[in-house]
């Protein structure tokens, strides 16, 4: 039997930064808000000391950080006629688990989508027509637009102190900064950060490319910075290790370097780490629910009652918990009906790998340090001509030289041997990566449903993904990545090697932790599990945030946006819903 | 202090029993999800005194990997680096019992897209794997373990093996070096707290000056080789030297 808990006004499921946000908003306005974390407590200090954090074995190779496949995991299949088999190890993507959530090992690339990128569908029909659009391709819009999300962006960039230049501010340009993007109210919080050389060399062969190249907005410190709640942050000192790595240094915006320190010492603020959240509940209407249903590190389950529950688990989670909770009817690629798993999607990505005859210092480097050409993402570009969507950017961000992931071989290096090493020593200092980050539109045969074979250590179903990468993606993908070999060829190097994402998507090889939709958002309940406030449109007092409100994936890293949509939820939720427990929308 | 933040949650858990892989319908297992915190120590955890191999297959890990990363003109390779001691700490430890993966069955292979799906974990395979390696050479002309084979031999092997021409139990041979490859790669890069790495080797030879923390100035001295002493987490010295 569960032990049935005290009632609190707001339970949190997980604990990274959608939940710490909200945390903080929510505990501001007075109620008693719990937050429940399926993974253990970590803070800065000890957790991620400078003194033992800089082990690229132990965190990045071996996965320190993130969530145990062997607790609950996936399976996947490209197409329904397969059998979905489990991600037994972490590959293509890597969750976390654990206080911060993934906000703790992402290397801090931190953007706005573009305004078209909200209204995918009715801004494509309008400038390319309705015919410009696959039958199968089930893109919408979002439901808010990016006028209405400008200051919750603004408000994420000044938690975070995002490093940047603006490119349009208030709708004037400055080349200096992203000259595509839309009209921010002002500067970024901070200057950009210092340029390691191969960005400068980069910047340099975009430019003689015919590109607008620009520093990219990093949630990393390029001075000491106070932020929006108040909490001091450090200045990067360009370690070297961001991605899969907690900072040391409290200069890499993260939940525990951003929010903690204002939020863990509040009386009515509660955190219980360890403690996996099974089911939502809800009474005998099903239209209400009244609170979760979760089991702590020693395997006791528990009640907790609750007048508000909000999803912020990791996207795929939420999609997962709210097909276990039953809430909102379950898509179904046959029918197109349904709504819970549909449109998930994710990033597609490739690299122009450049050896030079100088030496870069590879090591010396920040997970958002790099520089940007934007020319060739979203509509910045005229598609017509080539018969796709979307797009991407490119960009030679310099994350770190860790050894053993991030040295570059030049094209048939053999893999072992004297001359594999002899092409180790020759390249490791001498080589940078141009990587291109593309959008990947939603369609009919992509969703996740509940796996009817394999179950996780609880004994529920896994979640299973049914996913690949379709023509318009691979069209686009190719498109940029030969604009990338453009700029790479403009760099001179003595050899270059030009990856082309082609094929099957694989779930082995690392590609990004940019997992998107399966509970998206929008203005009807036919086509979205949440409304414009990510409101649940079955059970209005549960909301569900992040990525997996989106309803495909533009081309850049989704934080930003995750970050700004959870001002904007916290928002609705304080000003309207507060005052009036109900439907923000009607259906 | 919240009040349920605590850290004997995580002491508590480390002491639970870690079991194995059970059916998918048994009850649930717990298991601690993350390693508890290090507390500014280096992560013994990772370097068990014991490792896992018997004396026969440390003594071919030893000469394969002697062979995927030689010493030559360019310096000592990964058997001088401490590779084999690497190896066999690693298959000791999680790693080598994919303690975080997802080993609960029906079992069956895949598509490449799908990924590993043996129901081995690193210890097994390469116990496996090594064994009928050995059983197979004993009775081929050669008639001798792989250890003892001449390198040309043994790269003859390696490539055989790697194209996937001897057969070991279907294409267990070319899984398991694939794997051997990457984890010799790991033990030639690793810091060298988790015995591979020795005395710097890996890192001198490519340039990477070891985990240090502040590059503000440097970084923007263009071209410049940067020429700071080595340094691992544990200090100057490789440990594994004083071994």
């Amino acid at each position: 039997m569960a032990t049935r808990l005290p009632s609190v006004d707001v339970v949190l499921v997980g604990f990274g930064w959608t939940a710490s946000i909200l945390a903080k908003e929510l505990t501001d306005a007075g109620l008693h808000v719990l937050a429940l974390e399926r993974g253990g407590f970590r803070d800065t200090i000890p957790d991620f000391s400078p003194a033992t954090i800089q082990d690229e074995l132990r965190y990045a190779v071996r996965n320190g950080l993130f969530e145990e496949p062997h607790r609950e995991t996936l399976t996947f299949r490209n197409n329904a006629s397969q059998v979905a088999l489990p991600m037994r190890q972490l590959g293509s993507f890597r969750p976390a688990a654990g206080a911060g959530g993934a906000g703790v090992h992402w290397n801090g690339q931190n953007w706005r989508f573009l305004p078209t990128d909200f209204v995918a569908r009715s801004h494509t029909e309008q400038r390319y027509g309705k015919r410009f659009i696959p039958a199968d391709m089930t893109i919408q819009d979002w439901g808010v637009t990016y006028d209405e999300l400008e200051p919750h962006y603004d408000a994420f960039e000044y938690l975070c102190g995002i490093s940047g230049k603006a490119g349009n501010i208030g709708g004037r340009i400055d080349e200096g900064g992203n000259r595509y993007e839309g009209p921010r109210r002002r500067e970024y919080p901070l200057p950009p950060l210092k340029r390691c050389y191969s960005t400068v060399l980069f910047d340099k062969a975009a430019r003689e490319a015919g590109f607008h190249p620009f520093p990219a907005p990093a949630a990393n410190t390029s001075k000491p910075y106070r932020n929006l709640y108040g909490v001091q942050m450090g200045q990067c000192t360009f370690c070297g290790y961001c991605e899969w790595f907690g900072c040391g240094n409290y200069s890499k915006s993260s939940p525990q370097a951003c929010v903690f320190p204002v939020l863990l010492g509040r009386d009515n603020f509660e955190l219980r780490c360890q403690c996996n959240v099974t089911r939502v509940l809800r009474d005998s209407t099903g239209k209400r629910a009244t609170g979760v249903a979760y089991v702590d590190v020693a395997g006791r389950p528990y009640e907790q009652p609750a007048d508000l529950v909000i999803l912020c688990a990791f996207a795929q989670h939420n999609v997962h918990l709210l097909l276990l909770s039953g809430i909102g009817e379950p898509y179904d690629p046959a029918t197109n009906k349904g709504v819970v798993g549909r449109n998930y999607a994710y990033q597609i990505t490739s690299s122009v790998d450049v050896f030079l005859d100088e030496n870069l210092n590879p090591f010396m480097g920040a997970g958002a340090l790099g520089q940007v050409v934007d020319d060739f993402n979203g509509d910045n570009f005229d598609h017509g001509p080539h018969g796709f969507i979307g797009g991407g950017y490119i960009a030679l961000w310099n994350t770190g030289g860790r050894p053993i992931l991030q040295h570059h071989l030049p094209d048939k290096t053999p893999k072992w041997g004297s001359a594999f090493k002899k092409a180790l020593a020759e390249n490791y200092l001498k080589a940078a990566s141009i990587a291109t980050h593309g959008s990947v539109m939603s369609y009919r045969d992509c969703y996740i449903d509940l796996d009817p074979t394999y179950r996780d250590v609880y004994g529920d179903p896994l979640p299973r993904l049914t996913f690949d990468f379709h023509d318009n993606e691979h069209k686009m993908s190719k498109f940029v990545t030969d604009r990338a070999a453009e700029i790479a060829k403009a760099m001179k190097p003595r050899a270059m090697h030009v990856k082309q994402r082609e094929k099957h998507y694989s779930i082995v090889p690392y590609q990004t932790t940019h997992n998107t939709g399966g509970a998206v958002m929008g203005t009807d309940p036919r086509t979205s599990v949440v409304n414009r406030y990510l409101q649940s449109w079955d059970v209005p007092n549960l909301f569900v945030m992040g990525a997996c409100a989106f309803p495909q994936n533009p081309g850049y890293n989704p934080t930003g946006t995750v970050g700004a949509l959870t001002f904007w939820a916290a928002k609705a939720i304080r000003d309207q819903y507060l005052r009036n427990p109900g439907p923000l929308m009607g259906a | 202090m919240p009040k349920l933040w605590r850290r004997e949650l995580l002491k508590a858990a480390t002491l639970l029993p870690a079991m194995g892989a059970v059916a998918a319908t048994a009850p649930i297992r717990f298991v601690p999800r993350t390693m508890p915190s290090a507390g500014g120590n280096p992560p013994d955890y990772a370097s068990p005194p014991q490792g896992f191999l018997s004396p026969q297959e440390k003594a071919f890990v030893d000469a394969a990997v002697a062979r995927i990363i030689p010493a030559d003109e360019l310096g000592p390779g990964a058997r001088e680096a401490g590779v084999a001691d690497f190896i066999d700490r690693q298959l000791a430890g999680p790693y080598g019992a994919a303690e975080t993966w997802y080993m609960q069955g029906p079992w069956q292979a895949g598509t490449e897209q799908q990924g590993y799906q043996l129901k081995l974990s690193p210890a097994q395979l390469y116990r496996a794997t090594i064994r009928e390696i050995d059983e197979h050479l004993a009775k081929s002309p050669a008639a001798k373990p792989f250890a003892q084979l001449d390198a040309r031999s043994q790269d003859d092997f390696l490539h055989a093996l790697e194209k996937g021409e001897v057969k070991i139990s279907g294409d267990l041979g070319k899984q398991f070096f694939e794997i051997l490859v990457v984890n010799t790669v790991e033990g030639f890069l690793a810091d060298p707290i988790y015995g591979g790495n020795r005395d710097f080797i890996g890192w001198k030879l490519i340039g990477f000056p070891g985990p240090r923390y502040n590059y503000v100035a440097e970084i923007g001295e263009y071209g410049r080789k940067y020429d700071m002493p080595f340094v691992g987490i544990a200090g100057r010295d490789s440990p594994a030297k004083e071994a």
